[in-house]
């Protein structure tokens, strides 16, 4: 009887440990977000660039036309498995650089990564398919480990960012399309304080969310 | 924008585009009497469908002596740039890929809302623009009346925007001096 009160004490005590030890690291990981990288960088930090179809694509290009590459190098392009627009539109934008400054070959890499839920799937199989994305996802972020992340709406960023947040720094932008409202994935960000930087590209969407950073059209 | 209503002899094309969606219903309503008459009423002479996933096909049509509209149709094209280029009306679906390089060519653009989308964030961006000046939002119930009434000398220019300010936030948080 002793014994068996023993084992559960030693349990109950291991489960408080580890939820305290979690809390802590939680507390730590929220604290810390938000928060400029103290130490001044001069070393380029490699970089993961997740995009989504369509109109993501053109603005996050955009946006990365105008950050100074040598900083944000190597780049890792991530696509849904099922866009091939989106990796070939950076590919062209990667193959512009190395016509503009003569840049040996690029230091750039593309890869696609599954979608937890396509258009129209059964909710029944998208659990399946969204632990498969996960596990993809972590796969991915263990063997890039990128110091940087950015992204500007598609789904599959979540499980990429809500992994970056050990390692890496977040930017999120949210996309020009969302005048009112949050995407999705940009209100789980910003709630879960998983982007280090939020930006927005309206003014009403800042009055909304005050922690967002109201940055204009890059259209 | 704009230019003269009546201009005799000349290729006056109205461009529409769907982009990779699926929107029959803005390739139908492109496609009824009404909007067509409006049209040609307002001084088009060609109409020049692109209906990307579609499957209403419509009716095409040489340039009619009696006035009537000239109507070509395709599912995708690689230069749908040079198709916006030689349009002097875009109709387009929300999508703000086909909205802002139509913006950017300068050319008047009526925006048609989707309404069968699920999650129909996209009109949000067209009411924007269309507040500000910049397009006509329509839906494709309505979009001959806004044809009869828009007034493209009242559209105001978009002037493009850069993410500079956001590169600065993030160079700064990471360190990094801006230059």
């Amino acid at each position: 009887m002793e014994k068996l009160n023993d084992c559960c004490w030693s349990i109950m005590a291991f489960v408080a440990i580890s939820v305290t030890i979690f809390a802590i690291r939680l507390l730590y990981v929220l604290y810390l977000t938000g928060k400029p990288s103290r130490t001044k960088s001069s070393q380029p930090l490699s970089t993961l660039v997740v995009l989504g179809s369509g109109g993501h694509t053109a603005e996050m290009v955009n946006l990365l036309s105008v950050l100074q590459m040598d900083r944000f190098a190597p780049r890792f392009y991530i696509a849904a498995a099922t866009d091939n627009m989106s990796l070939q539109k950076s590919r062209v934008f990667e193959d512009s650089l190395v016509h503009k400054n003569g840049v040996k070959g690029s230091t750039a890499r593309f890869m696609q990564i599954y979608r937890s839920r396509e258009v129209g799937q059964s909710y029944i199989t998208s659990v399946w398919t969204t632990l498969l994305a996960i596990a993809h996802a972590l796969w991915l972020m263990i063997r890039i480990r990128p110091q940087v992340v950015l992204c500007n709406g598609p789904g599959t960023c979540i499980p990429l960012c809500v992994l970056g947040i050990r390692w890496s720094s977040v930017f999120y932008v949210e996309s020009i399309a969302r005048v009112k409202r949050l995407s999705l994935s940009g209100l789980l960000l910003y709630r879960l304080h998983i982007a280090d930087q939020f930006f927005v590209q309206w003014p009403q969407l800042q009055r909304k969310h005050p922690r967002a950073h109201y940055v204009g059209c890059l259209m | 924008m704009g230019g003269t209503e009546d201009s005799v002899g000349l290729k006056r094309i109205v461009f529409v585009t769907v982009g990779t969606t699926c929107f029959d219903a803005l390739v139908k309503a492109v496609d009824t009497l009404e909007v067509k008459q409006e049209l040609s009423r307002r001084g088009y002479t060609h109409l020049v469908i692109q209906m990307g996933r579609g499957t209403y096909v419509p009716t095409k049509q040489s340039l009619g002596e009696d006035g009537s509209l000239a109507v070509d149709y395709f599912t995708f094209s690689s230069s749908i740039a040079n198709h916006l280029r030689s349009a002097s009306l875009v109709i387009s679906h929300a999508g703000s890929g086909s909205i802002f390089e139509t913006l950017r060519l300068s050319k008047p653009l009526i925006v048609v809302v989707n309404e069968d989308l699920m999650d129909n964030h996209q009109s949000e961006l067209a009411e924007e623009l269309a507040e500000r000046k910049h397009l006509y939002c329509a839906h494709p119930q309505d979009l001959h009346q806004v044809i009869a009434a828009m007034d493209l000398e009242s559209l105001l220019p978009y002037h493009p925007g850069d993410a500079k300010p956001v590169a600065k936030l993030i160079n700064r948080f990471l360190g990094y001096p801006d230059d």
